[in-house]
């Protein structure tokens, strides 16, 4: 049988899964954003090594 | 007890998304933003806006981390005093364990993520922070010796240092200088807390100087620290990070400051009780401003530089 009632802990866990969630969300996007903004000023240039043809 | 009784007692204390983040120590940690970023603006070296955000966020959860670490080891005295009472672990709403491993892996991913943000520097100085505040301060001299918050209060002033390793990638006499200024408010600020809090150290068994040496003596340690600070905080003035509107603020606020020290001074328990620590709760909300105001001529002093103006 389905339980259709919600009780308060249900809605106090998905508030806590929201901010996990979100949280996750907004430190990948601020790993993008830190990638980014490195690798356009140029902090990370690949290695030059000697190329031969 | 039925089995129905003991779930619902442990369901009513499933802890949720706001009592992690009170472990966080939230109002601690809008000081540590601010001072770090203070730091991060006053320094010479502009930062890149995105590399600036999540350097100040990582500092933030830093210190949250520590928040959580410190309200770990201190679970049994926060049960016992009414002001921490209701904090997440004496509340039962969060394990000590949990708060271990919060705290543990909050410091881990605070340290590393502001070394690859920043530099290694500011990555090294927000670890050191760490481990001064929770084992330096927490568990050791805490609850050993009545000037725990004057050693203890380094932890505290260490984020506009930080802020400005992460702009320079090092430390300079300004960083030291803004370190200081947190460091000598740090005591007036907590003794003045200690006063009206009465009792609540005394049955927690931290030893601060109103437990140790009785209140007269921290009412005259109150006035001897705000003299010291008042000389730092307007000697600051006339360094590269000061100029007329800080030395202007800080003349203002310090003798203010002083002048509350001074009536803190001359009451005596008879005077405080009566009118329940008024002028002792009255100095401690004006050494909130008084930080505040401080670090915010700082940055005004900065900012105008930026524009040619400002400093001397």
């Amino acid at each position: 049988m389905a339980i259709n009632k919600l009780h308060e802990i249900h809605t106090r866990r998905f508030g806590r899964n929201l901010g996990v969630g979100l949280l996750l969300a907004g430190f990948i996007a601020i790993i993008f954003g830190l990638t980014v903004v490195k690798v356009t000023r140029g902090d990370y240039e690949p290695p030059r090594g000697e190329t031969t043809y | 007890m039925s089995d129905a009784s003991l779930n619902s007692v442990s369901v009513e204390r499933e802890a949720s998304f706001g009592d992690f983040f009170a472990l966080l120590k939230p109002r601690v940690m809008t000081l540590v933003v601010f001072t770090a970023l203070v730091g991060l603006l006053a320094a010479p070296t502009p930062v890149h806006p995105m590399i600036a955000f999540a350097s100040i966020l990582f500092i933030a959860i830093g210190g949250g981390a520590s928040g959580a670490l410190n309200m770990w080891w201190d679970a049994d005295i926060d049960a016992v005093m009414k002001r921490t009472q209701k904090r997440p672990i004496p509340a039962g709403k969060i394990t000590e364990s949990e708060a271990l491993s919060f705290g543990v892996a909050l410091s881990g991913l605070s340290v590393i993520m502001l070394g690859l943000a920043a530099n290694w520097v500011a990555g090294a100085l927000l670890g050191f922070t760490i481990f001064f505040y929770v084992v330096i301060y927490t568990m050791w001299l805490k609850r050993w010796t009545p000037q725990n918050i004057v050693i203890g209060g380094a932890a505290g002033a260490f984020p506009p240092m930080i802020g400005w390793a992460v702009a320079t990638g090092g430390i300079s006499i300004e960083s030291v200088l803004m370190f200081c200024l947190t460091f000598m408010w740090t005591p007036p600020h907590f003794w003045a807390l200690a006063l009206f809090m009465r009792k609540d150290y005394d049955n927690a068994g931290v030893p601060m100087l109103t437990v140790t040496h009785g209140r007269r003596t921290t009412r005259v340690h109150i006035l001897v620290y705000t003299l010291l600070l008042a000389a730092l905080a307007i000697g600051a003035g006339f360094t590269s990070i000061g100029g007329p509107v800080y030395l202007l603020t800080a003349v203002v606020l310090n003798a203010l400051f002083i002048k509350g020290a001074w009536d803190i001074f001359r009451r005596d328990e008879v005077m405080s009780e009566a009118d329940d620590f008024k002028a002792e709760r009255g100095f401690f909300k004006l050494s909130l401003l008084y930080l505040f105001l401080h670090f915010g001529a700082i940055l005004i002093e900065a900012v105008l530089q930026r524009f040619g103006l400002g400093g001397w």
